[in-house]
C-alpha cells in the first residue's frame, strides 16, 4: 500500500478554490498544536490570536493599514511570477521607495504646499522602481539571477537607510535618536474615515490590484505576461520579448514596492527611522502565492496575512507569548500554501501493489 | 529465422489482457501480444495509439491497471526498469537521454553499477559495437555525435545488459536512409543470436522489410495482427488508421509566379555551444512553388528556421528578403505583416503554449497581423474574446480539429489535432509565404495526409511554401523543388522528379556538391 500522486487530465476548478481554504484550515490546526505545546489553551490562543482583531474598530483600520503595503507590493509581485521572473528583493525596493520618497519633507521641511504629497508619491516609486532596475539590468546584460541579486540588494538598502537616519538625516532637535523631522502635515498621507489611522493606502492597493486584474484578464500586456512566464520561446514566436518583460516586471513591481513604503512611511510613521517594515516586502510573497498570483485574490490574502500581524500582536499582550509568533504563522501558510496547491495538478491515490507473484529479483 | 531449442512453445515475452487507465481515459485496453525468441516484432500504430504507454508498462516505468505479463511462461511484476533490465530486457528510447558534455562511455557507464570502472566499460563497449557493426569511440564526445552515433550508444548500453529483448522506439526517424540499412544489418544479427526485437514504428515500408510478426494498436486497442511480409502497405495502413488514407493530390503542371521569398548569401552563427552555424545559404521560392528541405535532424533547420521567421534576426538585413523587402534584421511580427506565416517545429512551448486554450494560442501567432480584427481599446490593447474565439472555431472547422469542449487547453488535444489547429492558424491568414518545419512529425497518418494536402493547397493557390523536413516520403509528397541542408550548409535545389532517395540520402551524408569539405566552422 502506498500513496501516489497521480496528474490530473486537467486542473481542478474545485481545488483552485478550496486549496487556499485548505491551507489556512492546515495552518490554525498545527498552529493549534504549537501553542499547546507552549503550554496554552489552544482555542483560547487561536481566538486571540485570529478573532480578537476583528472585533474592534481600531484594530480594523490597523488590519487596513498593515494589509495595503502588502496587496500593493503583493500585486508587483503576482506580475513579476507569472512572467517568470523571481522579485525576492520587494524588502529592498520598499525601503529605497520610502527613502527617495521622503527626500522632500526631510530635506526641505519648510516646504508647505499641496504639491508635495504627490512628488513624494511619484518620487517613491520612481526610487523603488530604480532599485528593480540593478537586478533587471544585471539579468538582461549578465544572465544573473535575480532571486540573488534581489535579495541581496534588500540588505544594502536597509543598511543604507540606518546609515542616513543615524547619520545626514538625522533630526539635529531630536536628543540623537536616529530619526528623521517628523513630516510636515501637508505631507502626510490623509487618513480615508474619522473613524480610525487607516490612510490613503489601502486605496492604492485596491485601486491598483483592481487594474492589474484588468490587464491581465482582457489586456493585450497582460496575455504577453502569461505566455512569456509558461514558455520563453513560445512568448519570442508571440514577438514579444522575454528582456522587456523582465524590466517590465521589475520596474513595475518595484514601483509599487516603493509606493507601499513611501505610504506606509508618509501615513502609519510620518518620519524615517531605521526601522520602517516588520517585513513587509517578504511576507508579501506569501500574499501572492496565497492569493493565486491573482490580484483580486491577492486583495484577500493580504487581509489574512495583516492579521497575522495583528494577531502576533495581540497574543503578545493578552496570552505572553513572543510576536515572533506571527512569522511562525505565516512559514506554516507559505508551506502548506504551496503543498496543497499539488491537489490542484494531482490527485492523492492509495496503490495497492498488483497481486505479488512472478521472479523479480 | 532462428529458433531457440526446446522452448518454441514458449513465447519469450507474452502480454495478456494488459490495460492501462489514466483517470477515466483507457491508454491500453485488453492488450494481448506475443513475442516468440528470435523474432523482430513490429508494434504499429498512430501516435496516440497507447505505443508508449503499453511499451513503457513492459520496460517498468508505468503500472498496469490490469492485466498479465509473462516471461518465458512465469506471470512477472515489472516495477521498475531495473526490474526489467534484470528479467533481460533492454530499451532503446526514441527521445536519447544523453548528456551532451560527456563522452560515450561516460553516458554508458551512468546507466550501469558505479562500481565497475571507466576503462572497464569503455573496452566492454568498444568491444561490443565491433562486434554488432556498430562503430563507436568510447572517449568521443557526445556533442560531436551524429544522431546516428548518439543512436548507437542507446543501443549498445541496452545491449550490455546481454538482453534477451530489446525494445526500439521509433529507431529509423532521426536517421538516413544508409544509416537506417546499418541499423537493420544490426537487428538481424540479433535476431541470429535467438534475442528477440520488439519494433516500434509507424514507417510501414520498414516494418514489412525486417519484421516477422506485427500488432496493430489504435485508440488502445489491438486491432490486427499479421505477417507483414505478406500484407500491402496499404492493408497495414487501413489497419492503423481504420480507413484507406488518401493519397495527397498535386497538380506540377501549373506554372510559378514571382519571387516570394529569397535567402542569399546569409550566414548566422551558432547561438550556443551545440547550435549549427548556417553558412553561406541561399534559396529562392516562387508563387506556387513547395522548396522541401531534407535533412537529417541536427543539421542546422532550427536555426534556419529561427533566421527565416525572424525569431533570431540575422545580422544582414540583405540576406533574406520577403515579396522584395529586406527583412533580416526585422522581427518575426514585421514579417508577418508583410504576408508570411510560420510553423515551428516543436508545438508544446513554442507553436503553442500548452497550458492556455485554444483560442489564447490562435492570439499567439496573430495578435499582431490580425491587430485590427482581435485588438480593441486602442493603446490599452484590449482582447476582443469573443472575435478570437471566433476565428478559432472557423480555424477548427476548416481543419477538422477534434477537441473535447469549446476552447480546451492546447495541451489536451493530441498530437495531430494540435498541429492541425497551428497549421490551420497561418492557413487561415491565407499567407503570401508560409515556412514550415517538420509539418507532421509525430502526428498520425490521417493529420499528416490532411496538413500535407493543405500545404499542396495553399501553394497551388498562389503562395510560396518552404518546407523543412526529415521524412523522405513526405518531401516527395508535396515537392516542387528539393534541396538538402547538412552541417548548416543547403544544396542548390533541384526539381522533384530529378531527385531519388538515394542522391538525397548522399547529399544528407555531407557531399556537398558546391562546397568543399572541412571548411571553417565557427565553433
Amino acid at each position: 500500500m502506498r500513496i501516489e500522486l497521480q496528474r490530473r487530465s486537467e486542473v481542478s476548478r474545485l481545488f483552485s478554490l478550496v486549496s487556499p481554504l485548505l491551507a489556512l484550515v492546515l495552518t490554525l490546526f498545527f498552529g493549534g498544536i504549537m501553542f499547546w505545546t507552549l503550554g496554552k489553551n489552544p482555542f483560547d490562543a487561536l481566538y486571540s490570536f485570529f478573532i480578537e482583531p476583528l472585533l474592534e474598530v481600531w484594530s480594523l483600520h490597523e488590519l487596513a493599514i498593515k494589509a495595503a503595503p502588502l496587496i500593493l507590493i503583493g500585486v508587483g509581485l503576482s506580475i513579476c511570477y507569472r512572467s517568470n521572473n523571481w522579485n525576492i528583493g520587494a524588502e529592498g525596493q520598499f525601503t529605497i521607495g520610502a527613502i527617495t520618497g521622503s527626500i522632500l519633507p526631510v530635506l526641505y521641511p519648510e516646504w508647505h504646499s499641496p504639491m508635495i504629497l504627490p512628488l513624494m508619491l511619484v518620487m517613491g516609486m520612481i526610487g523603488g522602481a530604480l532599485y528593480a532596475g540593478i537586478p533587471a539590468l544585471l539579468k538582461t546584460r549578465f544572465n544573473t539571477n535575480e532571486i540573488l541579486t534581489s535579495l541581496m540588494l534588500v540588505y544594502i538598502a536597509q543598511l543604507y537607510l540606518d546609515w542616513l537616519v543615524r547619520g545626514p538625516w538625522r533630526d539635529p532637535q531630536g536628543y540623537n535618536f536616529p530619526q528623521t523631522k517628523a513630516f510636515v502635515p501637508e505631507a502626510v498621507l490623509p487618513e480615508v474615515l474619522d473613524s480610525g489611522r487607516a490612510h490613503l493606502a489601502i486605496v492604492f492597493a485596491i485601486v491598483v490590484a483592481v487594474a492589474i486584474w484588468f490587464m491581465m484578464r482582457f489586456m493585450l500586456k497582460g496575455f504577453e505576461v502569461t505566455v512569456l512566464g509558461q514558455s520563453e520561446r513560445a512568448g519570442r514566436f508571440a514577438g514579444f520579448s522575454a528582456r522587456r518583460m523582465v524590466w517590465f516586471s521589475m520596474l513595475l513591481s518595484g514601483a509599487l514596492a516603493g509606493l507601499a513604503g513611501i505610504s506606509e512611511v508618509s501615513g502609519s510613521i510620518g518620519h524615517v527611522q531605521p526601522s520602517i517594515s516588520p517585513g513587509y516586502g517578504f511576507t508579501a510573497i506569501i500574499v501572492a502565492f496565497l492569493g493565486r498570483l491573482n490580484p483580486l485574490g491577492i486583495i484577500a490574502s493580504g487581509f489574512v496575512l495583516a492579521l497575522t500581524y495583528l494577531g502576533g500582536e495581540a497574543a503578545q499582550l493578552s496570552i505572553g507569548i513572543s510576536d515572533k509568533v506571527s512569522r511562525v504563522f505565516q512559514g506554516l501558510l507559505l508551506f502548506f500554501v504551496l503543498s496543497c496547491d499539488t491537489l490542484i495538478h494531482y490527485r492523492l491515490r492509495l496503490v495497492r501493489h498488483p497481486a505479488p507473484g512472478g521472479a523479480h529479483a | 529465422m532462428t529458433v531457440s531449442e526446446g522452448s518454441a512453445a514458449i513465447p519469450l515475452l507474452s502480454v495478456r489482457k494488459l490495460t492501462k487507465h489514466f483517470g477515466s481515459f483507457a491508454a491500453c485496453s485488453g492488450i494481448d501480444l506475443d513475442i516468440a525468441p528470435g523474432e523482430i516484432h513490429a508494434l504499429l500504430g498512430e501516435n496516440g495509439a497507447g505505443k508508449s504507454t503499453f511499451v513503457k508498462m513492459l520496460f517498468g516505468i508505468l503500472d498496469p491497471t490490469e492485466g498479465d505479463i509473462l516471461w518465458n511462461g512465469e506471470r512477472v511484476a515489472i516495477r521498475s526498469p531495473g526490474t526489467a533490465r534484470t528479467l533481460g530486457i533492454g530499451m532503446v528510447f526514441q527521445h536519447f537521454s544523453l548528456f551532451e558534455a560527456l563522452t560515450v562511455a561516460e553516458n554508458i557507464a551512468l546507466s550501469l553499477d558505479p562500481k565497475i570502472p571507466l576503462a572497464k566499460i569503455a573496452e566492454e563497449a568498444s568491444t561490443l559495437s565491433k562486434a554488432y557493426g556498430l562503430p563507436l569511440d568510447p572517449k568521443a564526445h557526445v556533442a560531436d555525435l551524429s544522431v546516428g552515433e548518439r543512436q548507437r550508444i542507446e543501443i549498445v548500453r541496452a545491449l550490455l545488459q546481454n538482453p534477451k529483448l530489446i525494445i526500439l522506439d521509433e529507431p529509423t526517424s532521426v536517421l538516413t536512409p544508409q544509416e537506417a540499412d546499418k541499423l537493420f544489418e544490426t537487428l538481424f544479427q540479433l535476431r541470429a543470436e535467438g534475442r528477440s526485437v520488439l519494433y516500434i514504428s509507424h514507417r510501414l515500408e520498414e516494418v514489412q522489410r525486417i519484421c516477422d510478426g506485427a500488432t496493430v494498436l489504435r485508440h488502445g486497442r489491438v486491432t490486427g495482427r499479421c505477417d507483414p511480409k505478406r500484407e500491402t502497405a496499404a492493408s497495414l495502413a487501413r489497419m492503423m488508421v481504420g480507413s484507406e488514407v488518401a493519397a495527397v493530390s498535386r497538380d506540377t503542371s501549373a506554372a510559378l509566379g514571382d519571387v516570394r521569398i529569397e535567402v542569399a548569401g546569409l550566414n548566422a552563427d551558432a547561438r550556443t555551444p551545440f547550435a549549427i552555424s548556417l553558412r553561406d545559404i541561399n534559396l529562392k521560392v516562387r508563387a506556387g512553388e513547395v522548396l522541401a528541405i531534407a535533412g537529417v535532424a541536427g543539421n542546422g533547420q532550427g536555426e534556419l528556421f529561427d533566421a527565416l521567421s525572424g525569431e533570431y534576426p540575422v545580422t544582414s538585413n540583405e540576406a533574406i528578403s520577403i515579396r522584395g523587402r529586406p527583412v533580416g534584421r526585422l522581427g518575426i511580427n514585421a514579417r508577418r505583416l508583410l504576408g508570411a506565416g510560420f510553423v515551428p517545429e516543436e508545438r508544446h512551448g513554442h507553436a503553442a503554449v500548452s497550458a492556455l486554450p485554444l483560442s489564447d494560442n490562435l492570439l499567439l501567432a496573430r495578435s499582431r497581423s490580425d491587430r485590427k480584427a482581435f485588438l480593441g481599446g486602442g493603446a490599452l490593447g484590449v482582447i476582443r474574446h469573443n472575435a478570437v474565439r471566433a476565428a478559432t472555431r472557423r480555424i477548427c472547422e476548416a481543419m477538422d480539429v477534434r477537441k473535447s469542449g469549446e476552447d480546451p487547453v492546447a495541451g489536451a488535444l493530441s498530437g495531430g489535432n494540435l498541429q492541425k489547429f497551428i497549421v490551420g492558424r497561418e492557413l487561415d491568414r491565407q499567407p503570401a509565404v508560409l515556412v514550415v518545419n517538420q509539418p507532421t512529425w509525430g502526428v498520425d497518418a490521417g493529420a499528416a495526409s490532411r496538413i500535407r494536402q493543405a500545404l499542396v493547397d495553399l501553394a497551388r493557390a498562389g503562395s510560396a511554401v518552404v518546407v523543412i523536413s526529415q521524412d523522405l516520403d513526405e518531401i516527395f509528397e508535396v515537392a516542387t523543388n528539393i534541396a538538402v541542408i547538412s552541417e548548416g550548409r543547403l544544396s542548390a535545389s533541384y526539381p522533384a522528379g530529378e531527385m531519388s532517395r538515394e542522391r538525397i540520402g548522399l547529399l544528407m551524408g555531407g557531399v556537398h556538391d558546391s562546397t568543399q569539405p572541412g571548411a571553417v566552422h565557427a565553433h
